[in-house]
């Protein structure tokens, strides 16, 4: 930074020179800004110059938790070919100086521990003027914590209220709301209120005309939502969003207002709520469909909207569909719950049992190699003795899945023991050749 | 049960009167027979009703794995028209069997949640969603304001309620015998399968029991498992040349 072109040729040989483009630089962080909209959380912003800042609270669980959220950020920048450094503190001043500040790609700083990670700081990334900064350095402050811990009068008579007002924002004293990024593109509707809003009964009734008026607004552009977030600004400069997603494009009001009902619940009223926003951040085409005479007796319910309740309550919905696979584990696969029916099934004709082992068991057998079922089997504690048994399938391993498998063998056994519990198990490898398999014996599901 | 109609002109007349008093909707919802005669004239209405709650365990073994009482349901929710919610927290359902007991993989959603009143919440809202064929929930414990919530949410929609009640211990399963609000209470339990004259498996056979029935008694009775359509029908002992009777362990 700072270094001028000719000594920096000097320094480095071969040095390709690119002029700075601030305005194409912009663009494209409005454009990744608008891109974390829709992925991360409800509230982001454009963080000026270089940054981006994102209120995750109550978002993170969705990504799998605070650590987890942040890696995959800095995977899928990575994978991009950008690198990005990323960080969670309490506060947006505390992520800012600490994003800047890291040699790693991601740090996380613990709830409350916000002075122990920024005191050793340098004061430059405290979001200051240049010249406020400079005139500090040449007053001895180097350090953040060096400058909290002076008295606020001489600071603010010399420099302004700006020095102690950006302190107070990286510790939280003062409330920094972020003001979410915006397109003339996206569907918002809002209500501002006169006197602040608390009790429940009240926030449903004008979420639900929200819904109303975004859905006539959808209406006109031919829009169907799939992310909508309703935004919360209370009187106490604080935002609380919650966000509703939908399986496929949706403009039904019943549907929308029934997905934010759920959950107007988590919504902390506090001193009060002066404004609410209502976004549709990610709309899709939808066209109208002719629905079919009622005449016509068996109609297709259509459970998309029952999908969207289930998931935006955390529950993982699926479908599953078949998979052209002779590994068990393999043949099932799960497809999202609102995807197009799968027309193909399974072709079995041996039986499947119905709760398939995780994880292979092994059990101690007594069995005569090299194409016997086991006269008895001890599995679980529990010696069984085999009565009836049927086999053995052979199936073989999927060279072009994994090199391992190149000559892997199981040989799966329908058995059933005296009591009439119906086993599935195999042996791996073909009782022959031990290059196929350990011919070890493993319990793999039940039977009804 | 429908001997002696004379007299029961009265006994019918009153109880349609009572019908009225109570839910007007739930006379219309109808049943879903067995189409084994056996079994169905056991129910109150000659099969299992639709809008009610209906709760299913494996014995033995099966208290834990409840694979019996898993594919019990899956018969019987494959006998019903349109789609199938399915809510769990242990996902290790292997779905080709279902597809064997005629269950097709584009009707069933699976609805896998962390903790067990997610659970219990997925399925009411299932319920009242209407128009599903049946919701199925496995569920561990089902205590008795549940199982009533369950069962009005079903009522409110005549959606079937299934439950599979499946136990981490085999000694946890005397949990089975507290009262819930369901309309009939079923125990699928394992048994020998069917006799080949041949080395092998044959087809399974399920002990099943009637263990609790609304307006109706309990009763036992010795099945083969589901069919592809989900049918599953009373074993006939003369088919096999096996002529001894109590073959069920818990009448030996």
């Amino acid at each position: 930074m700072g270094m001028p072109a000719a000594k920096a040729q000097a320094l480095f040989q071969g040095l390709r020179m690119i002029d700075a483009d601030p305005a194409a630089d912009a663009v494209a962080l409005e454009r990744i800004t608008m891109w974390a909209l829709s992925q991360y959380s409800p509230i982001v912003a454009v963080d000026v110059p270089d940054g981006i800042v994102m209120d995750t609270e109550g978002a993170d669980h969705l990504r799998g938790g605070e650590e987890r959220m942040l890696t995959s950020i800095a995977n899928r920048f990575r994978a991009k070919g950008l690198t990005a450094r990323v960080a969670i503190a309490d506060t947006w001043g505390a992520a800012n100086a600490c994003a800047r500040a890291i040699n790693r790609e991601t740090v996380i700083v613990p709830r409350g521990e916000t002075v122990r990670a920024v005191e050793k700081l340098p004061i430059s990334l405290l979001r200051l003027p240049e010249k406020i900064v400079g005139d500090l350095r040449t007053l001895g402050f180097k350090t953040i914590g060096e400058l909290a811990n002076t008295p606020r009068a001489p600071l603010t008579l010399r420099f302004g209220p700006e020095v102690g007002r950006r302190l107070d924002q990286m510790f939280g004293r003062t409330p920094e709301p972020i003001d979410p990024i915006r397109t003339v593109e996206l569907v918002e509707v809002n209500r501002v209120f006169a006197e602040p809003i608390g009790a429940a009964e009240t926030i449903n009734k004008y979420v639900a005309r929200l819904v109303v008026q975004l859905v006539d607004e959808l209406q006109t552009r031919g829009l169907g939502v799939r992310r909508a977030d309703l935004i919360v600004e209370k009187v106490d400069g604080t935002r609380q969003a919650i966000r509703a997603g939908t399986a496929k494009p949706a403009r039904d009001v019943a549907w929308l207002t029934k997905l934010f009902k759920d959950r107007t619940e988590k919504i902390e009223p506090g001193f009060g709520i002066e404004k609410m926003t209502l976004v549709a951040v990610m709309a899709e085409p939808l066209e109208e469909a002719q629905k079919s005479s009622s005449l016509v007796e068996d109609e297709v319910i259509d459970v998309t909207p029952l999908i969207d309740i289930f998931g935006n309550r955390g529950a993982r919905v699926y479908r599953v569909a078949p998979v052209a696979s002779d590994v068990p584990e393999r043949s099932v696969r799960r497809i999202g719950a609102a995807s197009d029916p799968v027309e193909a099934s399974w072709v079995n004709h041996w039986r499947r049992p119905v709760r398939l082992l995780a994880r292979p068991e092994q059990v101690d057998v007594m069995a005569l190699m090299p194409d016997h079922p086991p006269v008895w089997i001890m599995w679980r504690g529990k010696r069984r003795k085999v009565k009836n048994a049927d086999g053995p399938e052979r199936i073989f391993g999927e060279w072009w899945e994994r090199n391992s498998e190149m000559a892997a063998v199981r040989d799966y056994f329908v058995i059933e023991d005296e009591g009439g519990e119906r086993l599935w198990i195999f042996r791996s490898g073909d009782g022959v050749d031990t290059e196929t398999g350990s011919h070890k014996w493993f319990v793999h599901g039940v039977f009804a | 049960m429908n001997s002696a109609a004379a007299p029961n002109a009265v006994l019918d007349g009153l109880r349609e009167q009572i019908a009225h008093l109570e839910s007007a909707s739930q006379r219309k919802r109808g049943v879903l027979p067995f189409g084994v005669a056996q079994i169905d004239e056991r129910l109150p209405g000659g099969g299992l009703a639709y809008g009610a709650l209906h709760e299913c365990a494996g014995g033995g073994a099966g208290t834990v794995d409840g694979a019996a009482a898993a594919l019990f349901v899956a018969g019987i929710a494959a006998r019903t028209q349109g789609k199938v919610v399915w809510c769990l927290t242990r996902p290790d359902l292997f779905f080709p069997a279902l597809a064997q007991a005629g269950l097709h993989p584009n009707r069933v959603v699976f609805v896998e949640s962390d903790k067990e009143e997610d659970v219990l919440a997925n399925m009411e809202e299932g319920l009242s969603y209407g128009g599903l064929g049946a919701v199925i929930g496995e569920i561990v414990r089902l205590p008795m304001a549940a199982s009533r919530r369950l069962q009005l949410a079903a009522e409110r929609t005549g959606t079937m309620a299934l439950v599979v009640r499946r136990w981490r211990r085999q000694t946890e399963a005397s949990d089975f015998g507290q009262p819930t609000a369901a309309t009939t209470r079923w125990r699928v339990s394992v048994i020998p399968s069917e006799e080949l004259p041949v080395p092998g498996v044959g087809r399974a056979r399920w002990f099943l029991e009637l263990m609790r029935v609304k307006a109706g008694e309990c009763a036992e009775f010795e099945v083969g498992a589901c069919d592809a359509e989900g049918r599953i029908d009373i074993f006939s002992r003369s088919a096999d040349g096996q002529d001894q009777a109590g073959r069920s362990r818990y009448s030996r």
